[in-house]
């Protein structure tokens, strides 16, 4: 947290007796929380405006800070304490106790109370304040000839994941005003009136949000349920863990509920720097994969042609001598992806300077550059909270951002939801270099500078930014010749501040610990001599390999090639890379391949040993999220099936003779916290040519530059096993300018050098010509392996092929 | 008699098509615009809070000081927004007033917008009413045509646009905050206060919302002097107003009459009650202010004296029943009203209003107990003064103080097993009317 302390100015209020002095505007009944005082509420959430809908937080006022009272109860959740202000709650004041009383037995009346059978029951804020601060009896029933109640039919969808119990509802509007509020995303709203009051779909607002669980985390009854846990367990069965998500490099603080070693749901951690109190659908729903029916249960090692199971100890001994055979061969690769922990990636760092004698490592497992290694070892790696490294909170106090190659709402929602919060509270402004107005950038009120794809470089060499700017880079700016160096150059310039943000959890951990060719762990260069010899002396070794390695487009290549013998491979898709059919060739073209993975993939159908990893929720690790900030999460499952990849590189190294000193995360963890960040000097990025000039992207002619990135509901390996959270996908479609849409007619065919995608067409007003948007991985195996090869042209024609 | 009634408003509401801009200005209309146009704007305020001019709509606020809240240094537009979305039940007077002199409220509108130097004024008029907005509209045009509304008013440089909205049906909307987010296209339910609508009102301008009534009483404080207008009423409550007598008396109907006249006189001028029959209660100011009874004959209707006996003078929507009326049948029926117009943002009011129907109309079918009484006093006391608005309290008015005056009428509902009242004998068919030959 970077604490600035400011002069915080505070007022003293007395509630129930107790004086306590909080700042200036803070509503009554965070005031009194700090006096240990619970008042009741349901409409209030610290995160949300007050609206003072359901009246559940009444209070008695006997002095409004000026001598007076007020003659009414009043609802403490809208209420700024003055000073000198007197307040009784109910523990003190009966008229606030009858207050409250009322209202409960006013919200009961028309509630089912089939707590029961409602997913709820147990952790539901209406039914422990009923007991806390309700009657025992209900007098509805023996009213009049009985009291009715009104009824709905049940339940209705408000979306193919999220389902709605309208009898339930006790209208508090939480759910709409988050909708509306946080991810602008207002797809559900308020119909009817009085009893008959209900949360329906929204008028002309089709269901495109990407952060709708919240909705069912924040409903303080049972109203709101998923598809995925409704009817599935009970809230006291469950076991809470606290975890991080393992979908982005946001390091989102979740909750895992789990029963008897199964993951039943997961909710959103509480974390004020990082996510507050939200995530994505991605990491609420998107937990399935690790226990699809594919999943790897054992080590396997090839023999006639056939992958048969084999021990641990087998596997490892076998995998050894391939790779021992492999790095006198020519050598092995390392392909780690980046869906690593921190430890694991250590390992594997460690693993192939120390057990492979190479610095041909690379957790880039997507179209990447030289001048992107370059740019990570000079600007991005060591530098994170504290250390002058961009956080979520400075998004807030920043005077502009501006975002390159980065779509935060599909790439980095938690990002997103910040520079929301940031755009409707402090008028944060938001330019975007991108090549047409996204429905996230239009929600932050940002502004386009339009950009074909390519043009990027120019575009940030000629932004307008001061000291206070933020400068987002994504990954995809890898493909951008001279962007990265560009925007290197504008932040030397004019003192604004750089983040990179990639798309995978493990991608900044994988930097830090050194898997890339150029940086050993704690962001030492290869080059470095010093650097070289400091991590050969905490490792115990004479020399560590001195020249920088391949990268994996490299590694690839040379395997295809025969220079190199062999490769590890950890969790890489190949149709995730630049080139996906290279990849397979280069795979089928090793000698030797040693796969390690959660699940049957196209690397372990052609590996040679196949390790069973262990999934996020049976081993502790740590992420690094794009701040730079370490998120540390606990083992949840004990599961020997699977193993830590850190402890399966161990149990090779140790057959290899090259032990790697460690065989669990605590001890990789200890051991890098004792190696530390590098303190010699950092790496300096060669000062990259200018990019082609971007005459190459307005080029003449009938074909277009292709844009495109992930969304964030996609076909990602990790998104499967949930069909109704899959549903909530954005449809695949094909963006271009309305004249070009006029031409195409409803549905079009975008051919490139690598083949052909047929989707619908939607016109985009302001698309930059000569641009076609596709999403990356929405359809059949991704555009990579489809479509066209990174920075390729492409053409369109209408209807299908 | 004559003397004690003064119509100003309703002066003209004889005339010879007394909507037309002719005819309004040939009795002198729109002189006031063009006294006030030479005026400093300052002083309008000024006169029409010497004036002692209180809201027509029921708060009674006075008038002159709503309008000095508006801060002048604001940089945002200014808007005055007149609140014509009458619903109360037994409320018709802005009703009968636009429809029979709808320039008077025209003027109101265009001295009182210059006064708070708003360039756009709306006129939110319940939607059910449509012959009443397209006489509004109409006039509007008409105002526009003569050079009253647009740019330049007159040659005093002054501009000002008039939009008449129509609500969409729901009685919320009478309720100035929810009326402002009806008029912005939202859905209408009260908004958080603070900020007041004179802060951040419509479109989170500074924002003047006056009754019809209030803004078409300003005309004639500017053409006739504040000491004019304070001369009528009584200390506090000055002025006159329009009082709408309806149910059992012989002649219903608008009397405007200064503030103080007593109930007992506006029976006198209505010709009495319903022949044969005597007053048994009735309501001050629409269904939301508690209902009195024959007591309360005398007591001068303003806004001092009503709340003295623990009601209010309201929008002086005085409905009278006479001895064949069942009170428990009577609120029962507001109480329905109350539940079908709950907006449903508030727990008390929408739940409250639910529950409140089912146990009253068990205890108007003689179902139920004695205890059901105390339920009812003690369900209106967990919704007065704990709803978000007013519209709960209002729905608990008529049951606190029917079971004050008539809990043996309750009671009886529920020893003789039923309604003792023939339904029959309150309606305008009633054998003792036609039986009276009348």
């Amino acid at each position: 947290m970077t604490t600035t302390p400011e002069k915080v100015e505070t007022v003293t209020v007395t509630i129930d007796g107790i004086q306590v002095e909080v700042a200036k505007d803070t509503l009554v009944i965070r005031a009194a929380e700090q006096v240990g005082v619970q008042i009741p509420r349901f409409c209030d959430h610290p995160l949300l405006a007050p609206v003072g809908a359901c009246r559940q937080c009444l209070v008695d006022v006997p002095d409004a800070g000026n001598g007076r009272g007020f003659p009414k109860p009043q609802a403490s959740c809208t209420l700024p304490v003055a000073d000198g202000m007197v307040v009784s709650t109910q523990l003190t004041s009966e008229v606030a106790d009858k207050a409250q009383q009322g209202v409960m037995e006013f919200l009961l009346i028309n509630h089912p109370l089939d707590c029961p059978v409602c997913d709820k029951g147990g952790e539901c804020p209406l039914q422990n304040q009923a007991m806390s601060n309700g009657q025992g009896e209900s007098r509805f029933a023996s009213s009049g000839t009985g009291g009715v109640k009104r009824t709905f039919p049940k339940p209705i969808n408000l979306s193919p994941q999220v389902l709605l119990d309208r009898e339930r509802c006790i209208v508090c509007q939480r759910c709409t005003r988050f909708a509306e509020e946080i991810p602008g995303d207002p797809f559900i709203a308020l119909i009817e009136r009085g009893a008959q009051q209900q949360i329906g779909i929204a008028e002309n607002a089709p269901f495109l949000s990407y952060f709708s669980g919240n909705v069912i985390q924040i409903c303080p009854v049972g109203a709101l349920t998923s598809e995925s846990y409704r009817f599935r367990s009970r809230p006291f069965d469950l076991v809470s863990s606290p975890a991080v998500a393992e979908h982005d490099a946001c390091g989102a603080a979740i909750r895992v509920d789990h029963r008897r070693g199964k993951v039943m749901r997961r909710l959103a951690g509480d974390d004020p720097d990082v996510n507050e109190e939200w995530i994505t659908d991605k990491d609420r729903f998107a937990f399935a994969y690790a226990t699809e029916a594919d999943r790897i249960g054992y080590p396997m090692v090839r023999e006639d042609g056939e992958l048969r199971p084999a021990s641990w100890t087998e596997a490892f001994a076998v995998a050894a001598r391939g790779l021992a055979t492999a790095r006198a061969a020519g050598g092995v690769g390392v392909l780690t992806g980046g869906r690593l922990t921190g430890e694991d990636a250590y390992a594997y760092s460690k693993f192939a300077r120390v057990a492979l004698d190479t610095n041909d490592i690379d957790f880039r497992a997507r179209p990447h550059s030289a001048e992107e290694a370059d740019f990570l070892a000079a600007h991005v790696v060591a530098t994170g909270p504290g250390g002058g490294g961009v956080t979520y909170r400075d998004l807030e106090t920043a005077t502009g951002v501006v975002l390159v190659g980065l779509e935060p709402e599909d790439e980095a929602g938690t990002i997103f939801l910040r520079l929301r919060k940031a755009v409707l509270h402090a008028g944060l402004p938001v330019r975007s270099v991108a090549p047409f107005t996204t429905r996230g950038l239009r929600k932050l009120d940002g502004t386009l500078i339009a950009t074909a794809p390519g043009a990027e470089t120019a575009a940030i060499a000629a932004l307008d930014v001061d000291a206070g700017t933020i400068v987002l880079l994504g990954e995809r700016l890898a493909t951008v010749p001279g962007a990265l160096t560009a925007a290197a150059d504008l932040a030397a310039r004019t003192g604004a501040r750089l983040a990179w943000v990639p798309r995978r959890a493990g991608d900044r951990g994988a930097v830090e610990t050194g898997c890339l060719p150029n940086l050993l762990p704690g962001g030492r260069p290869v080059v470095d001599a010093a650097a070289r010899v400091d991590v050969a002396t905490a490792w115990g070794l004479d020399r560590l390999p001195e020249t920088p390695g391949r990268d994996a487009d490299a590694i690839v290549a040379a395997l295809t090639a025969g220079d190199l013998g062999g490769v590890v491979v950890a969790g890489v898709d190949p149709a995730d890379t630049a080139d996906p059919a290279a990849t397979r060739a280069a795979l089928e073209a090793a000698t030797f391949v040693v796969a390690l993975d959660l699940r049957a993939s196209d690397v372990t159908r052609l590996a040679d040993v196949v390790f069973p990893v262990a999934p996020i929720t049976d081993r502790a690790g740590s992420f690094v999220n794009w701040e730079g900030r370490v998120r540390p999460f606990d083992q949840i499952f004990a599961n020997p099936a699977s193993l830590p990849e850190l402890r399966i590189l161990a149990g090779i190294a140790e057959e290899l003779d090259a032990p790697l000193g460690f065989r669990t995360v605590d001890q990789v963890w200890s051991e890098m916290e004792q190696l530390g960040a590098w303190d010699g000097a950092r790496a300096t990025a060669a000062s990259a040519a200018p990019a082609e000039p971007a005459t190459a992207a307005v080029q003449a002619g009938d074909s277009l530059a292709l844009a495109s990135w992930k969304q964030l509901v996609d076909n990602g390996v990790m998104q499967a096993g949930d069909k109704h959270y899959l549903a909530t996908a954005r449809p695949a479609v094909a963006k271009v300018a309305p004249a070009l849409a006029a031409a195409l007619g409803d549905t079009a065919t975008v051919t490139g050098d690598r083949g052909s995608v047929t989707v619908p067409v939607e016109a985009v007003d302001d698309m930059v010509e000569g641009v076609v948007w596709l999403p990356a991985n929405s359809t059949g195996l991704g555009l990579l392996t489809d479509l066209a090869s990174p920075g390729s042209r492409v053409t369109i024609t209408g209807g299908a092929v | 008699m004559t003397d004690t009634l003064t119509p100003v408003l309703t002066d003209d509401w004889d005339a010879e098509r007394s909507w037309t801009l002719a005819t309004y200005e040939s009795r002198g209309g729109y002189g006031a615009l063009k006294k006030a146009l030479t005026m400093p704007q300052d002083d309008i305020i000024t006169a029409v809070k010497d004036s002692g001019l209180r809201g027509r709509g029921g708060a009674g606020f006075p008038t002159g000081m709503k309008w000095s809240f508006i801060p002048q240094d604001n940089p945002k537009p200014k808007y005055l927004v007149v609140n014509a979305d009458e619903s109360e039940p037994g409320t018709c007077k802005d009703i009968p007033l636009m429809m029979a002199t709808p320039h008077t409220l025209v003027e109101g509108v265009i001295i009182s917008s210059f006064a708070i130097r708003a360039n756009h004024a709306f006129i939110y008029i319940r939607g059910e009413v449509l012959h009443v907005i397209r006489r509004v509209q109409a006039a509007v045009a008409e105002a526009y045509a003569a050079g009253h509304l647009g740019k330049n008013i007159h040659g005093s440089g002054y501009d000002l646009d008039v939009v008449v909205h129509a609500g969409a049906g729901a009685y919320i909307c009478g309720e100035e905050t929810a009326l402002l987010e009806g008029l912005e296209g939202r859905r209408g339910q009260p908004r958080l206060r603070p900020p007041f609508p004179a802060v951040a009102g419509l479109y989170a301008s500074p924002t003047v919302i006056n009754n019809v009534e209030s803004i078409a009483s300003v005309p004639s404080i500017i053409a006739n002097g504040a000491d004019w207008f304070a001369s009528m009423g009584t200390e506090k409550s000055k002025g006159y107003g329009i009082f709408s007598l309806s149910g059992h008396v012989e002649r219903p109907g608008q009397y405007e009459a200064p503030l103080g006249i007593t109930l007992r006189e506006l029976i006198d001028l209505a010709g009495g009650m319903r022949h044969g029959h005597r007053l048994k209660f009735w309501t001050p100011g629409g269904s939301s202010t508690p209902l009195l009874t024959d007591e309360h004959l005398d007591v001068p209707l303003d806004f001092e004296a009503m709340a003295g006996v623990g009601t209010m003078l309201g929008t002086r929507a005085i409905q009278l029943f006479d001895e064949t009326t069942c009170v428990v049948r009577a609120v029962l029926r507001w109480t329905e009203f109350y539940k079908h117009e709950s907006c449903g943002k508030c727990t008390p009011c929408r739940e409250g209003t639910w529950w409140l129907v089912q146990t009253l109309a068990a205890l108007e079918q003689g179902q139920g107990s004695e205890g059901d009484l105390d339920l009812l006093l003690d369900q209106c006391e967990n919704i007065l003064g704990r709803s978000f608005c007013a519209l709960g309290d209002g729905a608990t008015s008529p049951i606190s103080s029917s079971i004050q005056f008539f809990r043996d009428e309750y009671l009886a509902h529920l020893t003789g097993g039923g309604c003792p009242f023939d339904p029959a004998a309150s309606t305008v068919w009633a054998p003792s009317l036609t039986k009276a030959g009348a």
